[in-house]
């Protein structure tokens, strides 16, 4: 599997030399935040804020009534916990170009619970004019900018850093309340999102070779979710679904899946693996395990929608090559 | 007509309109912020009748039928920004953040000719645009102001911008002191000056009172002068019901940082009969037992003017 760094930063450059309105803003953590380059490159473009997020959430509205597009930077947890209010109120009611660019979202962190963005979706989904996005890949990562300038109004990114793998093909871009199809099958759904689908992706090589039929998705929208691919998936499956997500269980991709489950009342069964509560903090791999959003956590959520025992062992994983999709 | 050209008796005038009116709406509805209107008519009818550099308003002279909230799909409707004209390069904007202070507004517009005493009619009745707390489709805003401590902000970032596109125009705002108990107030303050804010002018209606007393019992803040002057705006302490100082003050230098203007106010002036209730007034209800010496007030009111 292909490996990419930084690739927020080189696309926030390049969005911004094609849209000479866009602005970059950070508190105090732009430079954790793949925009230290930016600064270098365009300083006359970013705008230090210092530590005050909720001056920096307001002060970007009235920026974008006057025709700029705000970009803000810190960790995702500083841009709806701290700044709920300025958020609705600033922003989200006047449906105003501002990009909350949220980094470290649920568990990437070491930083711990006050680090950690596990419950940003539940918030942000109830906020009418709101869009959504959860990327989980370097592909993902170059589409989020244009397709959030596209929508208009104000979006939330759940932005990955640093090293990010390349899961989809370079030139297939996110498509706007579209999920990807990473399988097609007939026995079980499995949504997975952010972080979580590369480690679906792990699961369901095995799964597969079980003879497991899988309708695999990868969602990158989280609002609004009115996707017909995930309608049409929950429908037509025999077992039922299991939704894998890098949040709480509770607001979020799987309860986003419940809501549709029961709008067009599917009988589809269905198991939200996620995070159950706060967590603490660690690596990142050591956090997947321990708070079950790693690849056997998801085996054994299948394993329960399809009244099954597969007899996977972790052994089972780690022989598992992944394929590089953009090597092909 | 233009801000200029209005004369200090007519601004005087037009705020003891301001306060008529809303005493009437008090009595006519049982209540209304009249305490703010008693503060703040000669800073308000100031800023539009010999402040502001607005054009002409583009606004509806009547009321119109709420016109739906922002959104994808309502983007155009009827905002409260178009009373203070297009939003040319080398206009000013205006802002208020005390949002409550909506009745008060809208009898300002009413004085300059932006908006019609009919429409007012239609102030907090169901399904209209002039809401007793306005956001920003209500005429004279233009944003939504009332969750205190956003609108500094906002209007900072409006500066911000402003200076980036190179505008003439200048960016006001009325605070009330109350709000500046918020926190963000503060952090706006401090990123203003380091922005160099000096296109960016805050008027504070210093009436000393707030929802549960005193601003001195409720949360002291001191000298506010002081807190804003180490914050790096230039600031001045003026009387905040008399027209010359409230004037003459937007035209002080301020090189480097935002203007900050303390207009020194009672929540009782120009109506006597509310000091017996100072400082216990955010939402004026007048009683049973006071309603004729009220209205007696209200016949007679602005006759000494006029004479």
């Amino acid at each position: 599997m292909k490996i990419e760094v930084n690739t927020h930063s080189k696309n926030m450059i390049r969005f911004a030399k094609e849209h000479e309105n866009a602005v970059v803003m950070s508190a105090d953590l732009g430079t954790s935040c793949e925009v230290k380059e930016f600064h270098r490159l365009l300083p006359e473009r970013y705008f230090s804020m210092g530590i005050a997020e909720q001056n920096m959430v307001s002060w970007a509205a009235g920026l974008a009534r006057e025709g700029f597009l705000p970009y803000l930077h810190t960790f995702g947890v500083f841009l709806y916990r701290r700044v709920l209010d300025q958020l609705e109120m600033s922003v989200a009611y006047s449906n105003l170009p501002v990009t909350f660019v949220g980094f470290l979202p649920g568990i990437m962190t070491p930083g711990g619970v006050t680090h950690q963005a596990v419950d940003d979706i539940a918030a942000i989904r109830a906020v009418p004019n709101m869009t959504i996005f959860d990327v989980g890949d370097a592909t993902d990562i170059e589409s989020v900018l244009d397709l959030g300038y596209e929508v208009g109004g104000p979006v939330f990114i759940r932005m990955l850093r640093k090293e990010v793998p390349r899961l989809f093909p370079a030139e297939e871009k996110m498509v706007f309340n579209r999920a990807r199809t990473l399988s097609e099958g007939s026995d079980i759904a499995i949504l997975s999102s952010s972080i979580c689908t590369e480690e679906a992706m792990r699961a369901t090589a095995v799964l597969h070779e079980k003879g497991v039929s899988i309708q695999h998705l990868h969602v990158s929208t989280i609002k609004p979710f009115t996707d017909p691919t995930v309608t049409e998936a929950l429908g037509k499956v025999k077992y039922g679904a299991v939704t894998i997500e890098n949040h709480l269980v509770t607001g979020g991709l799987g309860t986003a899946v419940a809501e549709v489950i029961a709008d067009n009342g599917l009988n589809t069964k269905l198991a939200r693996v996620g995070i159950n509560g706060y967590a603490h903090g660690a690596s990142k791999m050591y956090l997947m395990k321990k708070y079950g959003l790693d690849a056997m956590s998801l085996i054994h959520a299948v394993e329960s929608i399809m009244g099954t025992r597969f007899d996977i062992k972790e052994e089972d994983l780690a022989e598992v090559r992944f394929e590089d999709y953009s090597a092909v | 007509m233009s801000s200029s050209e209005y004369t200090t008796k007519q601004i005087e005038k037009a705020a003891t309109n301001i306060r008529k009116h809303i005493l009437k709406i008090a009595l006519d509805r049982g209540g209304c912020y009249l305490a703010q209107a008693c503060s703040s008519a000669e800073i308000l009818s100031s800023l539009y009748m010999g402040v502001l550099n607005l054009g002409p308003s583009l606004g509806s002279m009547d009321a119109l039928p709420f016109p739906g909230v922002p959104g994808p799909d309502n983007m155009d409707y009827p905002k409260g920004s178009l009373y203070h004209g297009a939003p040319l390069p080398d206009k000013d904007r205006f802002f208020v953040s005390p949002a409550h202070y909506a009745s008060v507004v809208y009898c300002a517009l009413a004085e300059c000719g932006r908006l019609s005493y009919d429409a007012i009619e239609k102030f907090n009745v169901d399904g209209w645009n002039l809401e007793m707390i306005g956001a920003e489709h209500s005429p004279g805003f233009e944003c939504t102001a009332g969750s205190l401590g956003q609108t500094v902000s906002m209007a900072c970032g409006t500066a911000h911008a402003r200076k980036l596109k190179g505008d003439t125009g200048k960016v006001y705002i009325l605070l009330s002191d109350g709000e500046v108990q918020e926190g963000q107030v503060w952090e706006a303050m401090q990123a203003s000056y380091f922005y160099h804010l000096d296109n960016l002018v805050i008027y504070i209606d210093v009436n000393g009172q707030q929802v549960e007393g005193s601003t001195k019992e409720v949360m002291d803040m001191g000298a506010l002068d002081e807190r804003f002057r180490s914050f790096g705006s230039t600031v001045v302490n003026i009387d905040g019901h008399n027209v010359e100082q409230v004037i003459a003050a937007s035209k002080l230098p301020h090189e480097g940082g935002p203007l900050v203007i303390l207009c020194k106010t009672c929540g009782a002036h120009g109506i006597p009969l509310l000091e017996r209730r100072l400082p216990y007034m955010h939402f004026v209800r007048i009683g049973a037992d006071e309603v004729d010496a009220f209205r007696e007030f209200y016949r007679t009111m602005g006759e000494q003017e006029d004479k």
